[in-house]
């Protein structure tokens, strides 16, 4: 079968699907909840709060520099269990192919949804498979759900945030819409910059193992980037985020392509970040906790809260005051 | 030593020290009204919280050097209109498309049908035109003296490669005749310019000396980065502090005084100084760059017979006070209000440079 195309019949439910599914992608996946192929995935009986999340994701390139869209569709479901404290328990995995779709391009997609489910330690529990006509889809489209457990006696608590909490990012902005961005573009920079994707599970149920209600709650700053997700952190705290611009961490190429392109770091997408709004006394333990690991290698305390208005402001480098609002449509490179 | 052009610029603590000479230069004298011309340098102010740290030293004016905010309404409405004739493709800056005309924008028509495209470079619209022989390509040229060149060279690539059904609808700008203007408006008042980076690469900081000359006003030709931008701020308050009127250039590892020879000759070879409405301003005498007769062929309002009407429709929209530098944006009725970033009314609030998109995303602080 490799080396071949989907074709329509690989969507119609007869043989063609039996063998696309037993060959192709069980085969990859293969675990015993998954196995016997039943219309569910039986998870058997979970102990504890239940979390449920469910993300589409239609990445063009499929296959950017840094990973693919699957290893992007299981880390970004894992990360939405993560930031709320909830440890994977299973994830999804529905496919939707377009007619043509190369099955080499197919097994090396599920390959990484394979590596990434195994890093997380979850299985693909269940899935599904569509094919659609030429034209009516880019290639591919995956949508992944996740079922996670939450850690006993944490949740997400926005409302406990107080001034004098310190905001940690744990590491640096934009490398993902960068990396999409110059395989979008086929930019040709001297720089090779790799999407951050990530599944970042162990890292932050290990912080909450160890600092518990010390962190006050986490979100993953995907799409909007650092920005968006700081104003909406600061909008379900009813807080005042004061930035620190000397002390957010960008890659050296990203920055540099941003000054070219004219784009802000803290609005470009991420996908194996998070922010963690937690107790000014914790943080710098909390900033060495995540240092030690493999995704948290350039955390830094990159804000506080303080009282005032809700919103963000930044400190900038040259010692000013500025605003950080919600961004307003693509940001257009610059045209003088 | 490998200079990295970033940091070095936004260094923290070279930046006190400016501030703190600066604030120790000036104490104890009314701000001095200064206006940063070029739409590049309202940004880096904002982005940077130049204003806080400067505040009452300095009363920083955004001038007219956003090149999608100065476009009058009609220059729009005329782009709409080539844009549904048949078999035309309109190629475009990206910032144009959402500009809103006396009845429409590109964006909303494009949605009608009109085929625009936005590009980054001029010359990728030849080689769109190259590609599609059968359609009209026409190029919206705005802009000043920093899009001139390429979008001259795009003409002259096109007059080169025999490329019939390319053409530019220009509306580009030149700088300093526009400051002249200002500078004699007795409503702004404006007391040193600090001058665009880019623009003067191009042009030359020599090019500022007939309006130091003839209205006595510092100029400093300053780069983008916030140390340029404190240190520009600097040079122009020493200037007025000992009574001077000279043209100085804080950003001389870019700018000369001549300017950029081979980019002027390609500018003078394919445009003409000609009389050109700005949005909210009116018509400035020999401030547009228009197509010269030989390259006729090229030119959009002739090929099309068309004209750009100048007149701006009455609204309650006061783009033409903010370009000048009369009001800051928050003062117009409609700032935040029936115009933001999402549903601009005026230009201002649409460009990524635009005065009012950067008062509304960084704050006025």
């Amino acid at each position: 079968m490799s080396g071949g195309k989907i074709l329509l019949s690989h969507g119609e439910g007869g043989k063609r699907t039996r063998e696309l599914i037993r060959k192709v992608i069980a085969k990859r996946f293969d675990n015993p909840v998954l196995a016997p192929l039943f219309d569910s995935g039986l998870l058997g009986r979970l102990d504890g709060e239940v979390a449920f999340t469910t993300d589409g994701y239609v990445v063009t390139p499929a296959i950017f520099p840094g990973g693919d869209i699957g290893k992007l569709a299981v880390c970004g479901t894992l990360n939405d269990l993560s930031v709320c404290g909830a440890r994977p328990v299973a994830v999804s995995c529905s496919l939707i192919l377009e007619e043509g779709f190369p099955v080499k391009t197919l097994e090396t997609i599920l390959d990484s949804m394979k590596a990434a489910a195994d890093e997380g330690n979850v299985p693909v529990a269940c899935g599904d498979t569509k094919v659609v006509e030429k034209g009516n889809a880019d290639g591919i489209f995956i949508t992944t759900s996740g079922v996670g457990i939450l850690r006993d006696g944490w949740r997400p608590a926005p409302e406990k945030v107080r001034p004098g909490d310190r905001v940690i990012l744990s590491g640096t902005m934009g490398d993902h819409q960068t990396a999409v961005l110059i395989a979008r573009n086929r930019l040709e920079l001297s720089a090779e910059i790799l999407s951050d994707v990530a599944p970042l599970s162990s890292m932050l149920i290990g912080v909450l193992d160890a600092f518990g209600e010390k962190v006050r709650f986490m979100r993953d700053p995907t799409r909007g980037g650092v920005g968006v997700s700081l104003n909406e952190m600061a909008e379900s705290s009813r807080i005042r985020i004061v930035l620190d611009e000397t002390r957010l961490p960008v890659a050296e190429g990203v920055r540099g392509i941003c000054e070219i392109l004219g784009f802000d770091p803290l609005y470009l997408a991420n996908e194996g970040k998070a922010l963690l709004i937690v107790d000014g006394g914790a943080a710098e333990g909390i900033v060495a906790a995540l240092r030690k690991t493999a995704y948290g290698r350039n955390a830094a305390v990159i804000g506080e809260a303080t009282d005032g208005t809700p919103g963000v402001l930044m400190k900038t480098a040259v010692g000013g005051m500025r605003a950080v609002d919600y961004p307003v449509g693509d940001q257009l490179p610059r045209i003088c | 030593m490998q200079l990295k052009y970033i940091d070095e610029f936004r260094d923290p603590g070279l930046a006190r020290g400016l501030v703190e000479k600066t604030r120790a230069a000036w104490a104890g004298r009314p701000p001095m009204r200064i206006m940063e011309v070029c739409g590049t340098h309202t940004v880096s102010i904002a982005r940077a919280g130049i204003r806080s740290l400067l505040s009452g030293v300095v009363t920083l004016i955004s001038g007219p050097g956003c090149p999608v905010c100065v476009t009058p309404d009609g220059y729009i409405d005329a782009a709409v209109g080539l844009g549904m004739r048949p078999d035309t493709i309109i190629a475009t800056f990206g910032d144009m498309l959402r500009v809103p005309g006396r009845r429409s924008s590109l964006e909303k028509e494009r949605g009608n049908g009109i085929d625009a495209r936005v590009l980054y470079s001029p010359l990728d619209a030849v080689e769109i035109a190259a590609k599609n022989k059968d359609k009209e390509v026409v190029f919206l040229g705005v802009g000043f003296e920093t899009t001139a060149p390429s979008i001259a060279g795009a003409i002259l690539a096109a007059a080169d490669r025999k490329i019939p059904n390319f053409s530019v609808l220009s509306s580009v700008r030149t700088i300093p005749l526009a400051m002249e203007a200002l500078a004699s408006d007795p409503e702004v008042r404006i007391e040193g310019f600090l001058c665009p980076a880019h623009v003067s690469a191009i042009i030359g900081s020599d090019a500022y000396i007939p309006v130091a000359g003839k209205f006595g006003l510092p100029c400093v030709v300053a780069g983008f980065e916030p140390l340029d931008i404190l240190c520009g701020i600097y040079m122009l308050l020493l200037q007025k502090k000992r009574g001077a009127a000279s043209v100085e250039n804080e950003y001389a590892r870019v700018a000369t005084a001549a300017g950029n020879r081979k980019a002027l000759g390609v500018i003078s070879r394919v445009f003409e100084p000609g009389d050109i409405a700005w949005r909210g301003i009116g018509v400035l005498p020999g401030t547009g760059l228009r197509i010269r007769e030989d390259f006729s062929a090229f030119d959009a309002q002739v090929k099309f017979g068309i004209a750009v009407p100048s007149e701006a429709e009455k609204t309650a929209c006061r783009c033409g006070d903010v370009l000048k530098g009369k009001i800051t944006p928050p003062q117009c009725p409609l700032f935040g209000k029936a115009c933001t970033p999402e549903e601009p009314y005026g230009p201002c609030m649409v460009s990524s440079e635009g005065s009012c998109a950067a008062y509304f995303k960084y704050g006025a602080a």
